[in-house]
């Protein structure tokens, strides 16, 4: 389930290991319009000299601010190459040396060059890759515009999805043998991200509901540089390459909070250090609210052209600047989701039958915070792994029955009629309840928290929760119903942001991405572990904690 | 793409408070035929066609269909035609259409699904057609033996074709497909093409056969519509253009062969 980069690598893994195999590729938009296609930077991988896979792992370690499980991290950094050669070898048009050799560039975080890149365009032509190869799998079958609403389980096992082809309307049933999810992240949740449309956290949601826990979801990212009007992201290779952070004072302020890394330090750090120069009154106004420069035109419009080209024309395009002659203005934009659904390093969840890669698992590498150019190489090592993991457990599983599925079909057929289609009774507008909850998740659930602002989150969210249960759609039509979809976004976003908050408000200390203004500091003792939330009927999550592993990296101060 | 700079925009002296956008309208189950509907909303200097549409939907009426996923002009979703040229929904801008109001409707040349969603499948057949992957000659390195080598230029032969974004935006322009729907068309000629360059490819004549069987391509004269509208610069165009050559050498030379 999902056309994006995780979903289609599980895909050809799972095609390539049993070419007997029926292999369904569901997504709810065409492949190639995956939000991997909008990922700009790179991708992460150890491909030479003198770098190394201690390296990379402590970099991941280090950055997550000591929450990743280290076993999984290593199993990552060892195979994240052999997946970029891969895609090489697929005819990924990666940006390359004058020798021939893939090149690499210099990351946030990474104290060494090793992210590769198809200039600022990685995820579009990676994306583009797997899925022109894919189209050569006579055994993968793909379900294009197909969007999925539940998950079927039987005796505690996945067997199969229910949802509707977007064309005709018609809610169908696909029995499986496995089901992975590749479903993406859910920035959508907020107002003001970087992530497309699509991005509503939809596997995330059905996982929780189907009883799957969701871990770590109080980490989510804040990338320091976006577009200040629409949330575009501006790359961070745009610091990689050398460009600099400015305030109202023309100063390089990153210099107070992370001098040995300046622009290259991790991104929870930089957009902390933003927000509290605003606060400090050193930002630059604008009509979106206070912004900081990103400057590089001290770089010259030959490197700019042939590195960030993409950059000069987003810029060109949506803001009417050229950024060879002036500076960009940027601010912190949500980005990223850490938390996902449970998995271990194959892929495998909790539950038998059910597999999760992509940014829509947590399968221990991102902790508190994601390194820049680690979830690309993410999607494609678990990816892989899923698929292999997938096929591997299916063999010994006989196929599930059509009978009681037959009768679940009729059920979900009736719950979209009875509490959505059919409904004329209601009074909310569902694009009006889902711009509420983005801005109170923006306001609330920030780059900084509080107890009280969670606490507030909390009551808000129940306020949108009573409103949705008084949705009222426009649209009746059976075709291409776009507003049906979206209020089934809207059901998964709202279980999303529970678990936000819930997890959030639970962890009193301040680590990574989550910084809680009224717990500052990292409490190791208590809060080593991953947070699960399990899904309760009608109340709010059962929370449980788990242990971080640690392998051989034991946790310092993490100062750059 | 050249984007008025911020002076510019500022010492614009319209601020309209309103604009109005002409939309088409067409439910198969309820609709004999498609019709416009106008709808009026608040404007701003900032806008775009698609930011237009999400504020009808959100505020106005649920039930406008149309695609769209990233805007920022990548994914590919959002073509249609804007004062009836093909456009990025997502990458354009309300201001160029001042006072308004803008027409908005689905791309030609291609069935109508509901409102702006256009039916696609063809052009997915399409683009899977010229096997738009490496084509091995049996002799790859294994993965541990690491890439290829490929160097910068050779980069350049094919990139220009690898910016493809699928949006289709080349099809709606195309006046061949308007006559001839089984055209393999402009871009997935250009992602041939973006295979056939590539120093990795051994496809040798395999893909330009795929793509030359058809007549159709010899009946586009090379008025250059699907280039001009292509949004990301790809210049399919010249991908037709090439193929053509490529083709009559490959009649020529027995040996045939691609040049890279
Ligand atoms: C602007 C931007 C730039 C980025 N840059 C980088 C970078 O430089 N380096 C890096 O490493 N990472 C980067 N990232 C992060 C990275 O791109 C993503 O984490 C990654 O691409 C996610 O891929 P995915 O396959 O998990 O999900 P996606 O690509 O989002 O795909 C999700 C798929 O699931 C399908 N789906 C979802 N819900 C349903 C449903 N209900 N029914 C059916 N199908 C469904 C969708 O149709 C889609 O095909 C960036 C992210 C953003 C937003
Ligand atoms: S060639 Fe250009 S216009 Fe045609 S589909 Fe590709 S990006 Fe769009
Ligand atoms: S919304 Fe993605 S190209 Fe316009």
């Amino acid at each position: 389930m999902g056309g994006g980069l995780a979903g289609i690598r599980a895909a050809i893994a799972a095609a390539e290991t049993d070419p007997k195999l029926r292999v369904a590729m569901v997504s709810k938009v065409y492949p190639m319009r995956s939000h991997t296609v909008s990922a700009e930077g790179g991708c992460a991988a150890v491909l030479r000299e003198p770098d190394s896979f201690d390296g990379h792992a402590f970099d991941t370690i280090k950055g997550s601010d000591y929450l990743a499980d280290q076993d999984v991290v290593e199993v990552f950094v060892r195979e994240a190459p052999l997946e970029v050669i891969q895609m090489e070898h697929w005819g990924c048009p990666w940006s390359r040396e004058p020798d021939g050799r893939i090149s690499v560039r210099p990351f946030g975080g990474m104290t060494t060059w090793r992210t590769c890149f198809a200039a600022d365009k990685s995820g579009f032509h990676m994306l583009h890759t797997v899925f022109q190869t894919s189209l050569q799998f006579a055994n993968i079958e793909r379900l294009d515009e197909f969007f999925v609403t539940s998950l079927i389980t039987e005796d505690g096992r996945c067997e199969g999805v229910i949802g509707f082809d977007m064309r005709s309307g018609e809610v169908r049933s696909l029995a499986a043998r496995a089901v992975i999810l590749a479903t993406g992240g859910n920035g959508r949740i907020y107002a003001f991200t970087t992530n497309g449309a699509i991005c509503t956290g939809d596997g995330m949601a059905l996982a929780y509901r189907a009883g799957v826990p969701l871990k770590d979801m109080e980490f989510v990212q804040f990338h320091p540089t976006g577009m200040p009007s629409t949330g575009i992201l501006i790359t961070e290779a745009v610091r990689g390459e050398g460009g600099y952070l400015t305030n109202a004072e023309g100063e390089r302020f990153l210099e107070r909070y992370v001098p040995n890394k300046m622009e290259l330090g991790p991104r929870d750090i930089i957009s902390r250090a933003m927000v509290t120069e605003f606060e400090a009154g050193r930002g630059l106004k604008g009509e979106y609210g206070d912004y900081m420069n990103l400057d590089v035109r001290h770089l010259g419009s030959e490197v700019i052209n042939r590195k960030l080209p993409f950059m000069r024309e987003l810029m060109g395009e949506y803001m009417g600047i050229d950024i060879v002659t002036d500076p960009m203005p940027v601010r912190p934009v949500e980005h990223y989701m850490m938390g996902g659904i449970d998995t271990d390093a194959s892929g495998r969840t909790p539950m038998p039958g059910l597999y999760a890669a992509g940014e829509c698992a947590n399968a221990g590498i991102n902790g508190a915070n994601r390194l820049g150019s680690n979830s690309l190489p993410e999607c494609l090592v678990f990816g892989a792994a899923a698929g292999r993991a997938a096929v591997h457990d299916a063999r010994g599983v006989k196929a599930p029955g059509s009978n009681p599925i037959a009768g679940l079909v009729k059920d979900e057929t009736r719950r979209i009629e009875a509490d959505f289609l059919g409904r004329s009774s209601g009074t909310e507008r569902v694009g009006e309840i889902r711009e509420d909850l983005q801005k109170m998740m923006d306001a609330q659930v920030g780059v900084f928290r509080t107890g009280d602002g969670l606490k507030t989150a909390v009551k808000e969210l129940a306020e949108l929760r009573d409103r949705f249960a008084r949705l009222k759609l426009d649209d009746h039509s059976r075709t291409f119903n776009t507003e049906l979809v979206t209020a089934l976004e809207l059901e998964n976003m709202l279980d999303g942001a529970e678990t936000i908050i819930e997890s959030a408000l639970a962890r009193q200390e301040s680590r990574g991405s989550h910084a809680r203004r009224d717990f500052p500091d990292r409490n190791d003792e208590k809060y080593l572990a991953h947070t699960l939330a399990y899904h309760t009927r009608g109340a709010k999550p059962r929370l449980e904690y788990r242990p971080v592993r640690i392998t051989q990296w034991q946790p310092q101060a993490r100062s750059y | 793409m050249a984007a008025p700079s911020q002076e510019l925009l500022r010492s614009n002296p319209l601020p309209a408070d309103t604009i109005q956008l002409s939309v088409t309208r067409y439910d198969p189950a309820q609709d004999a035929a498609p019709r416009q509907q106008t709808y009026e909303i608040p404007y701003r200097d900032d806008m775009v066609v698609l930011d237009a549409l999400n504020w009808i939907k959100t505020h106005m009426d649920g039930s406008v269909s149309y695609r769209w996923s990233c805007r920022m002009g990548i994914c590919g979703s959002c073509g249609m035609n804007v004062n009836g040229t093909p456009r990025l929904g997502c990458s354009v801008f309300l201001r160029d259409y001042l006072p308004g109001p803008v027409l908005v409707e689905p791309l030609p040349n291609f069935p109508v699904i509901r409102d702006l969603v256009i039916d696609m499948t063809s052009f997915m057949e399409k683009l899977s057609s010229v096997k738009p992957w490496v084509i091995s000659n049996g002799q790859e390195p294994a993965l541990a033996a690491g890439e290829h080598r490929q160097t910068p230029a050779q980069v350049e032969q094919y990139r220009q074709f690898s910016m493809c974004i699928n949006c289709m935006l080349c099809y709606a322009a195309c006046p061949v497909i308007a006559i001839e729907p089984h055209f393999v068309g402009p871009a997935a000629i250009a992602l041939a093409r973006r295979y056939d360059l590539d120093s990795r490819d051994h496809a040798g004549q395999d893909r330009l056969r795929t793509v030359t069987g058809s007549d159709a391509i010899w009946d586009c004269s090379f008025i250059g519509e699907c280039s001009a509208v292509c949004p990301k610069g790809v210049d399919p165009a010249k991908a037709i253009q090439q193929t053509k050559f490529e083709s009559t050498l490959g009649m020529l030379l027995p040996w045939g062969g691609v040049s890279k």
